[in-house]
């Protein structure tokens, strides 16, 4: 099966401007993938050359193994960007009406209704944009871009306008993206977001991939935190497996154990790290 | 097929459901009025030097009256078709309204053509509507029932002259953004207006030089090719001094198309929006 997204050496310069550089990158069907970077590293472009709003200048981009901007491959994606918007004297219902019409969806007014209510829309649907608030044009956005049941989901800071609920309904929807086995690549500067929901992470600074993995496998150790009736005491070079080891030893000793905790880095410090001084 | 319908549609609704678009409609009536009420009072005083003048007073304030508002329904189909067209890529774009719309899989071409179209379903119909609305309100005003000697062809190229500066505006909105559009399409339109009348000079004072330059600007921008045409078919029947009186004036029509006026305009229209085409499919957005 081809993966959802797929980006080989892939490429893209402006002028005298290289924003990006031979980046590589994947995201698998049902996989959470969070893509992170400071402002300019080369994150938009990537989105956009994939989904075919700009082209690489070498490299190639592909969507289930469709090449990007293709036919095929716009079938089978969705797409918010950062900065959208929807003509403000559509209603909501209208809005999915229109994009229905345009990935040829037969989902009728179920699907309308339901993506509504699957963001928390559920109430507004016959709600003008103009009359929305930012938050809500940035859920019907969310929605917007499931019409037609896509395979990837390409979502370009989905998160910047809405408050704590409003994340969380977001968080909710990609865990059932995960399930419909919707591939997602998430663009946002909210590292905790990304921390909490996604499989993978790729750091991009300078154009270029600076780090990749898991939450779990970017994170360092950083020792194993015991709580006893001494107070509290820190095993700097310990790791998570010899936890059960050094509370026996201290039991052993007589001391009191009322809890152990592991230390690792956070994903922002090793974000910190990875970009380096790039906070451009 | 269904993509380009669906963005017509929406190019349609967008049209019908702006303000802009009411405030057209105000003036168009406000236009009107004031048309009723200009020509009502120039038949009317010119029927005081019935027979007194060596020409058809009614044929000679008939032509001119109807020529003034041909250029007024020229000039608002301009307006309503540059603002229709002028901001559907770069403008959309910078606003954020396009990238939804691009990425599904019409493709940028049905796109493009989808929103011409529905620039088009609002213009021709509102051009074809204010120049027989004019016709009918001449007829009305004058003593005799002063009609065009051609009416169906004129008012077509008049729809047809609409079309090719939305055309015109549709290409300038991939490269420029709206407001600069804008202003470059009223510059262009106001070009071939000044191109128009330095024919009319031209011919007035017999000037090949000025004849030429005007019919070179006019096949250039081809609207003004046809809305000159138009003026002449309008009183293609005017002999003797009454013809030549309204030859000289500022809507005379002295500047016949010829046949290859059609051939033209349609291979320039069709070049236009070829050359759109290509540029948007290879614009980065």
């Amino acid at each position: 099966m081809a993966p959802a997204l797929a980006a080989h050496e892939l490429g893209k310069r402006y002028g005298r401007v290289l924003a990006l550089d031979g980046v590589d990158l994947s995201v698998e069907p049902g996989e959470l993938v969070g893509l992170l970077g400071p402002n300019g590293a080369g994150k938009s472009t990537l989105v956009k050359i994939a989904c075919g709003l700009i082209r690489a200048s070498r490299g190639r981009a592909e969507i289930c193994g469709a090449p990007a901007g293709s036919p095929e491959a716009r079938e089978a994606l969705g797409y918010l960007a950062e900065l959208f918007r929807f003509p403000g004297w559509f209603s909501a219902d209208e809005v999915l009406h229109l994009h229905q019409r345009l990935t040829r969806s037969q989902g009728g007014s179920t699907e309308r209704r339901e993506l509504l209510e699957l963001v928390g829309l559920g109430a507004a649907q016959d709600v003008r944009v103009d009359a929305m608030s930012k938050g809500m044009q940035q859920r019907l956005g969310i929605a917007h871009a499931l019409v037609g049941s896509p395979k990837v989901l390409l979502l370009d800071e989905p998160t910047s306008a809405l408050d704590p609920a409003g994340r969380q309904t977001v968080r909710a929807l990609l865990e059932e993206l995960r399930r419909r086995e919707i591939g997602v690549l998430l663009n946002s500067h909210l590292l905790s977001e990304i921390e909490l929901v996604c499989d993978r992470v790729v750091i991009l600074s300078r154009g270029h991939v600076v780090a990749a993995g898991s939450p779990e496998e970017l994170s360092k150790p950083r020792g194993v935190e015991v709580e006893t009736d001494e107070g509290i005491r820190l095993f700097a070079e310990a790791r998570r497996d010899e936890a059960p080891a050094i509370v026996e030893r201290l039991v052993a000793e007589g001391r009191r154990v009322y809890g152990v905790r592991v230390l690792a880095t956070s994903l922002e410090e090793e974000y910190l790290q990875a970009v380096g001084g790039d906070t451009a | 097929m269904r993509g380009l319908l669906t963005i017509a549609l929406y190019g349609l609704q967008e049209a019908l459901r702006r303000r802009i678009f009411h405030v057209v409609l105000l003036l168009t009536l406000l236009y009107l009025g004031l048309y009723w009420l200009g020509a009502s009072t120039a038949f009317d005083e010119v029927r005081e030097f019935e027979g007194a003048l060596p020409v058809e007073e009614e044929e000679l304030t008939g032509g001119t009256l109807f020529g003034l508002s041909m250029f007024g329904s020229l000039f608002l189909g301009a307006v309503l078709a540059t603002f229709l067209t002028l901001g559907v890529v770069r403008g959309d774009a910078e606003r954020g309204l396009l990238q939804p719309l691009v990425v599904r899989p019409i493709g940028r071409t049905a796109l493009l053509l989808g929103r011409f179209l529905g620039a088009a379903a609002i213009c021709v119909p509102y051009v074809m509507a204010v120049y027989a609305i004019c016709a009918v309100i001449t007829r009305s005003s004058s003593y005799s029932g002063w009609w065009p000697d051609q009416f169906v062809r004129p008012g077509l190229q008049l729809a047809a002259g609409v079309l090719v500066i939305g055309a015109l505006a549709l290409l300038g909105s991939i490269f420029l953004s709206a407001t600069a559009n804008g202003i470059a399409v009223f510059m262009i339109f106001g070009a071939g207006l000044v191109a128009g009348l330095l024919g009319q000079i031209g011919e007035a004072l017999n000037s090949p030089t000025l004849e030429s330059v005007a019919t070179r600007a006019s096949w250039a921008l081809p609207f003004e090719a046809l809305y000159q045409d138009a003026l002449h078919r309008i009183t293609s029947e005017s002999r003797g001094f009454t013809g030549l009186a309204i030859q000289l004036g500022p809507f005379g029509g002295s500047q016949a198309g010829g046949a290859k006026l059609p051939l033209w305009v349609g291979a320039y229209f069709a070049v236009a929006l070829l050359v759109s085409v290509a540029a948007f499919r290879r614009k980065d957005l």
